[in-house]
């Protein structure tokens, strides 16, 4: 049998998985993933815990996610396709201009 | 061991797997392709967990739509390979400080939620019901989140802007 815990677990673990990939990777468009892998594990979170309440809430709050990451994508993803036409660089190392 | 439980270890398996092939991945178009797979995953969780609205728009909007944006913006760069392919184990010591850091904390979820006893999830099928239903997650929106529903819309429109003024060429 499979409890609410189990799925905390897995959440956790692909939360996990997706702070690894922006501290690890070098490449813009892997660090949006990576943000994306943690968002789902937030959804996940939400729509087990409603599960085991019996409400609708954790549905309604992953339906806001998913909007908010669409809106964090778009935005995001211009963000890129502008850095790389300055620098011609994916990499995070080369934008190092407001590091002090 | 029932469905059920089988169900979730396959897809949570996958889900894991393909995860860690994104963050594994040097070639941006193959992380997201292995990002599809770990969402279709997610998506059969969702089914198991009574929950078949989440699983679709899963599919729909994050399968369909933020994937495909992602898709177009790496064709449109072209850029197939990371610069520097060093190896992340040996990478510079932030790299390696990032590294230990989500390894404590997937550890510290995981020890975190074991102190914890099993809680094991309803079995009512009215509650059951109740949750998978569409039409009482549309009147949750569009009644009590009614407020939040507009915030988003109002969101929208602002990244919908945003992104054109962003990525338009020569100011």
């Amino acid at each position: 049998m499979i409890s609410l815990n189990h799925y905390l677990v897995l959440s956790g673990v692909l939360f996990a998985i997706g702070t690894a990939g922006v501290f690890l990777r070098r490449n813009l468009i892997t660090i949006l993933l990576s943000i994306e892998i943690m968002l789902n594990a937030v959804n996940l979170t939400f729509v087990a815990v409603g599960r085991y309440l019996g409400t609708v809430d954790g549905q309604v709050i992953t339906f806001f996610v998913m909007t908010v990451a669409a809106a964090e994508a778009a935005v995001g993803l211009a963000l890129v396709i502008a850095l790389f036409r300055h620098r011609e660089t994916l990499s995070p190392d080369a934008f190092t201009l407001l590091k002090w | 061991m029932d469905l059920n439980s089988i169900g979730f270890f396959v897809f949570g398996a996958v889900a894991v797997l393909a995860s860690l092939g994104v963050i594994g991945q040097r070639n941006p178009m193959h992380s997201v392709m292995l990002l599809i797979v770990s969402f279709g995953a997610l998506a059969g969780l969702y089914i198991l967990l009574d929950a078949p609205f989440s699983a679709v728009t899963q599919i729909i909007i994050y399968a369909g739509a933020i994937m495909v944006l992602f898709l177009f913006v790496v064709m449109l760069l072209n850029a197939h390979t990371e610069a520097d392919s060093v190896p992340a184990i040996l990478g510079p010591r932030g790299m390696q400080i990032g590294a230990l850091l989500s390894i404590l904390l997937a550890g510290e979820i995981v020890w975190g939620l074991s102190r914890l006893g099993l809680t094991w999830f309803g079995n009512d099928p009215a509650t059951i019901a109740n949750i998978s239903s569409v039409s009482r997650i549309g009147l949750a929106i569009f009644t009590t989140h009614a407020f939040a529903f507009e915030v988003t819309s109002i969101l929208i429109l602002v990244s919908m802007v945003g992104a054109v003024v962003i990525a338009r060429r020569g100011h």
